[in-house]
């Protein structure tokens, strides 16, 4: 189907029912009970989902193919959200010319860095991509305030002219759509206690992330992929063959840029505001968490990291102490002061302390990612052995 | 994890249901009352969305106190704080119109979009009808943006920069907090009584939005008053050592040295002044003196005995003498053991003024509670007789000039009031240059 062998194929499908249904599956507990905490089905969640999981997706075909590690592919990310923000300003409220040159803006930069960063590989081509990025980070956050709104970011403004209509209604600022179809707009579905969401933006942004993940898939089975993993396993021995790895680490770096970019764009297509933190080095080492979390160089792996970090960022920093003691109020007063006490530092502003202990998890325990514990369970559980997928390898570049 | 089920009726289920999802009619938003997140049973959200980690963890942690102190106020528990000394009598301790007051958190990080982020989930996933709370103008100005779009009411935080009520202002949106223009007005006549009206001034500013913002507030107020700017320099909100950017001052014949900086970034660049000798030097026959246009307590402590003598401005300190501000340093200090800072002041007054205005308006719609709050005179929150302006949201007050106290009786004993700047002073036309651009728009009820 669609080119693809049935494995992926399937993989696919998998997918696209995952993503289909997840109003359903991210709010397995009704309204009003205590485990609601734990729901994720609300639409700000869901759109981050895809959207770092395209994000993720891309960064894998640098990183995961070739094994480049780039420290700096938030800039993209940031690039590519200011170029959809200005749209919107100066055209229309369309999300497609703004997604379009969100693309396009961000493969352009990604072609000048890539450019002078693979000259160098190794942990000299990560310091300079995290160079470049941190720069672009700088110049957006000071110099370059006129385009970019600085430290408060670029927003819209009643007065943008917007050439192409969409004007203020009744003195405020439109949203942002899809031929009329505002991406904020959703229809909930209440089953007893159970609320369901459905949001026109997450099952845009998730229509525009089955497409990369299948564009994903065929570079990954395509000879141009072949290429890239030559370049990972051996960029010497491909250079004694008297090929030139450059032009196709270009092109990756181009293509992974592009999807950044496309990240970048959804995001403002989904809440318009572009700020110049979305650069920021701890927003590059992001993905890099992700992909490593999820699994390098499998298909699935960099949308599961994506889902899991996003989750813990926004659930998990969320619990505070008054939610701790209600969930332990049924325990003795000294005794549920412990538990508190003992649990309280993993939660709110602890997240990064519980991301950072399930990620020396991971790593020790599962280096394939979450996609080998996925493989595990299978074997486990399931009636044949779980093979050994062709592309889940972990060893490390050159 | 493949394994096949690639069946026609999985593959007809799956675009029946992304169709649907695009297809359906949308009612999520236009809810029976007509405005987003009404509150239907006996409890109204608030959100309060301060930085619990990052560089102004500190000040969160404060304005959360003071939001829990509020929230306690609100539903008839404690001493009443401030709604015994509160003008308006709307409030009675029953809640919000008889609905208790519950909250939700969330991390700030300081970030716009992580603000955002969070933001988002408190309306979206927990019904928050009002979002309030922040550190930093970029973050306030950010989440503003959000609210006005979502047609939740945002009663911004901490956040001193010109824009949030200037170029950045929303119908949604309101501040107490005062801002630059209002920090320089109250400072210029206070420097030229002290440092005469023939000075140089040097400035050190930090390079982003309220930094700009504060130094053309300082330098307009303060060229005014006949003082000479003769260099400005914008150094880097990282920053974290200052040498290489005092050593150009002392080469110049300025005189005074304006630090535009805020939190860490003062600490290190006041410490790095003294260091290098300032406060000691005579420059045209002058001593040479250092100001800093916003001052916290929290800065305060961590320049330590390096802030003595020095100028500068804030909204509020615990030792004012009017019988709000002692009713609430009272309710914080019996329930925390030390009093609060200014960001907590501003963060309480404003979930107050939030919950009066929807007491007056008989209902929790945000263009209700837009008009009660437009124009809304009030005094016994602190500041003396207050009032939100209508057109641009900023409320309009007394401003305190402090200066580093020289003899500490404690930790928190850090700043003494050198004046109470009246109203009339600070106050500026709506139009004024320095707020110029952007317009208010009309409150959203999120439709």
């Amino acid at each position: 189907m669609f080119g693809l062998d049935k494995k992926d194929a399937s993989l696919l499908l998998i997918v696209a029912v995952l993503v289909a249904f997840a109003p359903f599956f991210l709010n397995p507990f009704p309204e009003g009970s205590g485990w609601a905490q734990f729901n994720a089905g609300y639409p700000d969640l869901m759109q981050r989902f895809v959207i770092f999981g395209i994000f993720a997706i891309g960064f894998n075909i640098l990183f995961g193919l070739t094994g480049y590690l780039s420290f700096g592919h938030a800039a993209f990310l940031g690039v590519g959200s200011y170029a959809a923000v200005w749209m919107f300003k100066l055209l229309s409220m369309n999300v497609i010319p703004a997604i379009a040159l969100a693309v396009i803006t961000a493969g352009a930069f990604a072609l000048i860095i890539g450019y002078v960063s693979l000259r160098r590989s190794g942990i000299y081509f990560s310091i300079l991509t995290l160079a470049f990025a941190q720069m672009s980070f700088a110049l957006a956050y000071s110099v370059l305030t006129p385009i970019t709104g600085g430290e408060t970011g670029l927003q819209l403004a009643l007065d943008d002219p917007r050439i192409f209509g969409g004007a203020a209604t009744e003195g405020n600022i439109p949203v942002p759509g899809f031929f009329g179809l505002e991406m904020r707009d959703s229809a909930q579905l209440v089953l007893g206690n159970w609320v369901f969401t459905f949001n026109v933006g997450y099952y845009f942004a998730a229509i525009i992330m089955l497409l990369s993940f299948y564009l994903s898939i065929r570079i990954f089975r395509s000879p141009f992929g072949m290429m890239l993993r030559a370049v990972k396993s051996n960029q010497q021995r491909l250079n004694y063959t008297g090929l030139n790895p450059r032009p196709y680490t270009l092109a990756a770096f181009v293509i992974s840029g592009m999807y950044a970019g496309l990240a970048g764009g959804l995001m403002a297509s989904m809440d318009p505001l572009a700020g110049a933190e979305r650069m920021f080095w701890t927003a590059s080492g992001e993905v890099v968490l992700m992909t490593i979390l999820g699994g390098v160089g499998t298909l699935i792996g960099p949308v599961l990291g994506a889902g899991m970090i996003k989750y813990m960022e926004n659930i998990i920093s969320k619990i505070n102490s008054d939610i701790l003691h209600s969930w332990f109020a049924f325990l003795p007063d000294g005794l549920e002061d412990l538990v508190v006490t003992l649990i309280y530092p993993f939660i709110g502003k602890g997240w990064h302390l519980t991301l950072g202990i399930v990620f020396m998890l991971v790593v020790i325990f599962l280096p394939g990612g979450l996609v080998q514990g996925g493989q595990k369970l299978a074997g486990l559980f399931g009636r044949k052995k779980a093979q050994e997928p062709k592309n889940a390898t972990t060893e490390p570049a050159e | 994890m493949s394994k096949g089920n690639l069946t026609r009726r999985g593959v007809l289920k799956t675009g029946a249901v992304a169709g649907a999802g695009l297809a359906l009619p949308t009612y999520l938003s236009a809810q029976e009352s007509g405005f987003t997140n009404a509150p239907t049973g006996s409890t109204v959200t608030l959100g309060f969305n301060v930085p619990q980690s990052g560089p102004y963890a500190d000040e969160g942690a404060d304005e959360l106190r003071a939001y829990e102190l509020a929230v306690e106020h609100l539903n008839g528990e404690g001493d009443g704080g401030m709604l015994n000394t509160f003008s308006s009598k709307a409030l009675q301790g029953s809640g919000i119109l008889g609905k208790k007051v519950e909250y939700v958190t969330g991390d700030t990080q300081t970030k716009s979009d992580a603000a955002r982020a969070s933001a988002k989930s408190m309306i979206e996933k927990d019904g928050a009808v009002m979002i309030t709370g922040g550190s930093s103008s970029g973050v306030a100005v950010a989440v503003q943006a959000l609210c006005q779009e979502a047609g939740v009411i945002f009663m911004a935080g901490l956040t001193h920069s010109n824009d949030t009520t200037g170029k950045d202002k929303r119908a949604n949106g309101f501040r107490h907090f005062f801002n630059s223009y209002m920090s320089g007005a109250a400072l210029a006549p206070v420097l030229a009584a002290n440092y005469g009206t023939d000075r140089k001034a040097y400035h050190l500013t930090a390079d982003y939005n309220w930094g700009y913002t504060t130094e053309e507030a300082v330098k307009s107020s303060t060229e005014a008053m006949g003082w000479e700017t003769v260099g400005t320099v914008l150094t880097p909100l990282t920053q974290t050592d200052f040498s290489s950017y005092i050593t150009p001052v002392l080469q110049s014949d300025a005189d005074v040295l304006v630090l535009n900086h805020y939190g860490g970034n003062m600490v290190n660049s006041l410490t790095n002044a003294v260091q290098f000798g300032l406060r000691d030097r005579v420059v045209n026959g002058k001593n040479f003196e250092i100001v800093v246009p916003l001052y916290s307590r929290l800065m305060a402590k961590g320049a330590g005995a390096n802030v003595k003598g020095i100028f500068g401005s804030t909204n509020w300190h615990w030792s004012l003498q009017d019988e709000g501000s002692k009713q609430f340093v009272q309710s914080f200090g019996t329930k925390y053991g030390f009093p609060p800072s200014q960001a907590a002041h501003t963060c309480y007054v404003q979930a107050l003024l939030y919950a009066d205005a929807v007491e007056r308006a008989g209902s929790f719609q945000p263009c209700a509670v837009v008009e009660a709050l437009e124009g809304f005179e009030f005094d016994g929150m602190g500041n003396g007789p207050t009032l939100y302006r209508a057109e641009d949201h900023q409320c309009f007050k007394d401003v305190l000039v402090v200066k580093g106290k020289e003899n500490p009786t404690s930790e928190f004993d850090l700043l003494e009031i050198v004046e109470v700047t009246p109203v009339d002073q600070v106050t500026y036309a709506p139009d004024h240059p320095q707020f110029a651009g952007g317009a208010l728009g009309s409150c959203n009820n999120g439709a």
